[in-house]
C-alpha cells in the first residue's frame, strides 16, 4: 500500500493558467483544423465522364480521328472502336498528332502511333478509355475507366 | 481650485492647427540634427530606420540598393495591383475580356498593367540580385542566420505572386501554366504507382484538389488564385518584409567588414571565440532582479559603449535620400519600360490545345528544363531540396570571419570562379546529352519508371554540384568555400538552363540553335 507516489501539489493560480493556456491552444487548433476543411471541395465541380461520340458508323475501320474537344482519339478497326485519351501523363498537356504518333508539346514526351511511351518525362503510355454503345448506336466513352489495351476495342 | 482661467472655445478654435499638427507629430521641425533624428525616432513610418547610420551601409556597393529597390517594387505592385483590380474581373467568362478593356479601354489602364508586369519582373530579378549580394558577402553569418531564412521565405513568395498572377488573365499561358503547375502538385502520384502502391492511393490529388479546386483548372481554379495572389500571399509577404526589416536592426544593421566602426545599438565585430550574442540571459542574471530599461536588453554592455557617435552620420537626411534616389530609379525604370514595352497576352485558354511550345515567363524555364526529366523530382524534389539547402547554409557554414567583404577575400573569389566554369560545363553537358544521345529510355525501352525518376539529368545535375561542394570543403577545410562553391553552382545553373529554356527550346520542347529553324518558319 506504500508504492503510491503523491504527485506534487500545484498551486490553484498555477492549475488556472495552465489551463487556462490548455484550453485556448486546443481551440485554437480545433478551430483551425476547422478552417482548413474549408478549401478541399467535397463536390469536384467538374464537366460529366461519360462522353457520348455518336453513331459507329462515324469511325469506319482503318481511321483515326482525333477529337482535340473532348481530348481523346478514336481508333476505328475491323475489330470495332477504341478510344485512347490524348492527355499526356507527364503533367496534363494534350498531346499532338505527328507522323510518329503523339507530341507533346509542354515537356517533350514522345508517344507511339497507338500512345505507347517511347520517350521523355511522362511515367507511363497514354491510356485506354473503357468503351460501349447504348441500344440506339451512340458510342459512350467512360472518362474515368481505364482499361487495357485487350479490351479497349467495342465493335 | 480653477484658479487659472480655463481656455474658452474660441482660444481652442485659434490653436487647433498647432495643436493638431502637434498631436500628429511629437517631434518639433525638423531644422537640426538633434530634431531629424527626433523625428526618426518617434515617427511610425520613419523608426524602421536608426537614428544615426554608418556611411559604409551608404555606400552603392555595399547594398547596390537593392533590399530598398525591392521594397519600391512591391509598394508599386500593391498601388497598380489594386488599380488592375478595380476593373478585372476574376471569372473565366470575364477574365480575358476585362484584360482587353484594361488594355485599350481603361483610362491609363494600358501603362498600369505594364508597369505592374515590369515591376514583378524587376522584383524576381532584384530578389536573385539581393540574395548574391548577400551570399557573396557573408553576411549570412551569426547573428543574421534567420534572416536569410526569412528571405528565402520572401523569394519563394516572390516567385508564388508572380505565378499567380500571371494565372489571372485566363490566357493560354495562364492556362496552361495552371494545369502544369496543379498536375506537378499531383505528381507524387507518379512515385506511388512506380512503387506498385493500389490504384485508389493518390497522395498528389490532395494538393492538386485543394490548388484548383476541381479535377480540372477552371472557375473555381481562377477564384482560389484570385484570392491567394490579391489577399493572402501580399498580407504573407508583408509580414515577412516586417520580419526581414526588425531582424536587420536586431541583428545590428547591415554588416559591415572587420575595422570599420560600428555605430551605435549594434555590435562590433569580434575576433576569437564566438561571441556570447544570446546574451540576454547573461544580463539579466547581471541585473539586479529588479524592473530593468532599455540598457539592460540590448545586447551589449550598454547601448552606447566604446562607439564614437562621430563615426554615424544621420538617418535623416543621408539614408533617406539614398532610399528616395533608389525609388527614383526603380519608379523612371518601371514607368519606361512600362510605356515603350507592353506586357503580352496571348489567345483566350483553349482546353484542347496548348500552346506549342507552351513556355512559362523566363524565371520558371529552368525549372521547365528540369521539369522535362521527371515531374516529381524536377517539379517538387529538386526545388524543395535547393531551397532547404540554401536555407541552411548558415548553419552548415559557421566559420567565423568578418562580413561585409566580397567572396571573403581572393580565395573565396578562386573558388566561386572554378565552381563557375563546372557548373557550367556540368549543366551544358545535362541538356546535350539527352539531346545528342536521348536518355534510358531511348537505350531500355522497358525501363521501370523508378529509375527514370531518380537517375535523370536533373537530379544527376544536382547530385554533381553537391559533390563539387563537397569536395571543395575536403580540399580547402573550409565551410565557407564549400558554400561559395554550393551558391556559385545553384546561380550559374540556374542562369544556363533559363537559357536553354528561353533560346534553344522550340516545338515540343526540342532543341534548336535559334528560332529560325523552328518548323513552319
Amino acid at each position: 500500500m506504500s508504492g503510491r507516489i503523491e504527485p506534487e501539489s500545484i498551486s490553484r493560480r498555477d492549475y488556472l493558467g495552465l489551463a487556462g493556456v490548455g484550453s485556448a491552444t486546443a481551440a485554437v487548433v480545433f478551430c483551425t483544423v476547422g478552417m482548413l476543411r474549408l478549401p478541399k471541395p467535397r463536390v469536384l465541380p467538374d464537366v460529366s465522364g461519360l462522353l457520348r461520340l455518336g453513331n459507329a458508323s462515324k469511325f469506319p475501320p482503318a481511321t483515326v480521328t482525333v477529337l482535340p474537344e473532348h481530348k481523346v482519339c478514336v481508333f476505328g478497326t475491323d475489330d470495332g472502336i477504341a478510344v485512347m485519351s490524348l492527355v499526356c501523363t507527364h503533367l496534363g498537356c494534350i498531346v499532338q498528332k505527328t507522323e510518329t504518333g503523339f507530341d507533346c508539346p509542354c515537356h517533350g514526351s514522345k508517344f507511339g502511333p497507338q500512345g505507347e511511351l517511347l520517350a521523355g518525362p511522362a511515367p507511363r503510355r497514354l491510356p485506354w478509355w473503357a468503351v460501349s454503345q447504348s441500344p440506339d448506336g451512340t458510342i459512350l466513352v467512360d472518362l474515368a475507366k481505364e482499361v487495357a489495351a485487350s479490351e479497349a476495342y467495342r465493335a | 481650485m480653477a484658479s487659472h482661467s480655463s481656455p474658452t472655445f474660441l482660444d481652442n478654435l485659434k490653436a487647433l492647427p498647432g495643436n493638431l499638427w502637434n498631436a500628429i507629430f511629437r517631434h518639433g521641425r525638423p531644422t537640426s540634427d538633434r530634431a531629424r533624428s527626433q523625428a526618426v525616432f518617434s515617427n511610425v513610418f520613419l523608426h524602421i530606420h536608426s537614428a544615426r547610420v554608418h556611411p559604409h551601409s551608404l555606400r552603392l556597393a555595399t547594398t547596390w540598393g537593392l533590399g530598398v529597390g525591392l521594397v519600391a517594387q512591391f509598394i508599386i505592385l500593391t498601388v497598380t495591383g489594386i488599380l488592375l483590380m478595380v476593373y478585372y474581373m476574376p471569372a473565366i467568362g470575364m477574365a480575358y475580356d476585362s484584360m482587353k478593356d484594361i488594355h485599350y479601354v481603361v483610362p491609363t489602364g494600358r501603362v498600369i498593367r505594364n508597369v505592374h508586369r515590369w515591376a514583378s519582373h524587376m522584383m524576381v530579378v532584384f530578389v536573385i540580385l539581393h540574395m548574391m549580394r548577400v551570399f557573396y558577402t557573408a553576411s549570412y553569418k551569426k547573428p543574421r542566420e534567420f534572416n536569410w531564412m526569412v528571405g528565402m521565405i520572401l523569394f519563394v513568395l516572390t516567385l508564388a505572386l508572380a505565378f499567380t498572377g500571371y494565372i489571372l488573365p485566363w490566357d493560354q499561358l495562364a492556362y496552361w501554366a495552371l494545369t502544369i503547375a496543379a498536375n506537378i502538385a499531383g505528381s507524387p502520384n507518379e512515385l506511388t504507382a512506380s512503387l506498385g502502391f493500389a490504384e485508389g492511393f493518390k497522395p498528389g490529388d490532395v494538393l492538386k484538389e485543394l490548388l484548383l479546386g476541381s479535377s480540372e483548372a477552371g472557375q473555381h481554379s481562377l477564384i482560389r488564385f484570385y484570392t491567394l495572389h490579391c489577399v493572402f500571399l501580399p498580407v504573407l509577404t508583408t509580414i515577412a518584409v516586417a520580419v526581414h526589416f526588425w531582424r536587420i536592426r536586431k541583428d545590428g544593421g547591415l554588416a559591415r567588414p572587420q575595422g570599420t566602426p560600428t555605430p551605435a545599438g549594434g555590435h562590433p565585430p569580434k575576433v576569437g571565440p564566438a561571441p556570447s550574442m544570446a546574451a540576454p540571459a547573461v544580463q539579466v542574471e547581471e541585473a539586479p532582479r529588479k524592473t530593468y530599461g532599455l540598457m539592460c536588453v540590448v545586447r551589449d554592455r550598454s547601448p552606447h559603449t566604446g562607439k564614437d557617435p562621430d563615426e554615424t552620420v544621420p538617418s535623416w537626411p543621408y539614408l533617406l535620400r539614398a532610399e528616395l534616389l533608389v525609388f527614383m530609379v526603380v519608379m523612371l525604370m518601371c514607368v519606361a519600360l512600362g510605356y515603350f514595352f507592353d506586357a503580352p497576352l496571348r489567345e483566350l485558354a483553349n482546353p484542347a490545345l496548348p500552346e506549342n511550345p507552351a513556355k512559362a515567363p523566363w524565371y520558371f524555364l529552368g525549372l521547365q528544363e528540369i521539369v522535362s526529366y521527371s515531374a516529381f523530382v524536377g517539379g517538387i524534389v529538386i526545388p524543395t531540396l535547393t531551397i532547404i539547402g540554401l536555407g541552411l547554409i548558415p548553419f552548415l557554414d559557421r566559420e567565423e570571419e568578418a562580413p561585409g567583404i566580397w567572396f571573403s577575400g581572393p580565395r573565396g573569389r578562386r573558388a566561386a570562379a572554378q565552381a563557375a566554369v563546372f557548373a557550367m560545363i556540368a549543366a551544358v553537358l545535362t541538356v546535350a546529352i539527352p539531346v545528342n544521345f536521348g536518355w534510358l529510355r531511348n537505350w531500355f525501352p522497358g525501363i521501370h519508371q523508378l529509375v527514370i525518376i531518380f537517375v535523370n539529368p536533373g537530379t544527376l545535375l544536382t547530385a554533381a554540384y553537391i559533390v563539387w561542394s563537397l569536395v571543395v570543403i575536403r580540399r580547402t577545410r573550409s565551410t565557407r568555400l564549400g558554400g561559395i562553391a554550393l551558391f556559385t553552382c545553384f546561380v550559374v545553373g540556374f542562369v544556363i538552363l533559363t537559357y536553354v529554356g528561353t533560346y534553344l527550346r522550340g516545338p515540343n520542347w526540342d532543341f534548336y540553335w535559334s528560332t529560325s529553324q523552328w518548323p513552319g518558319h
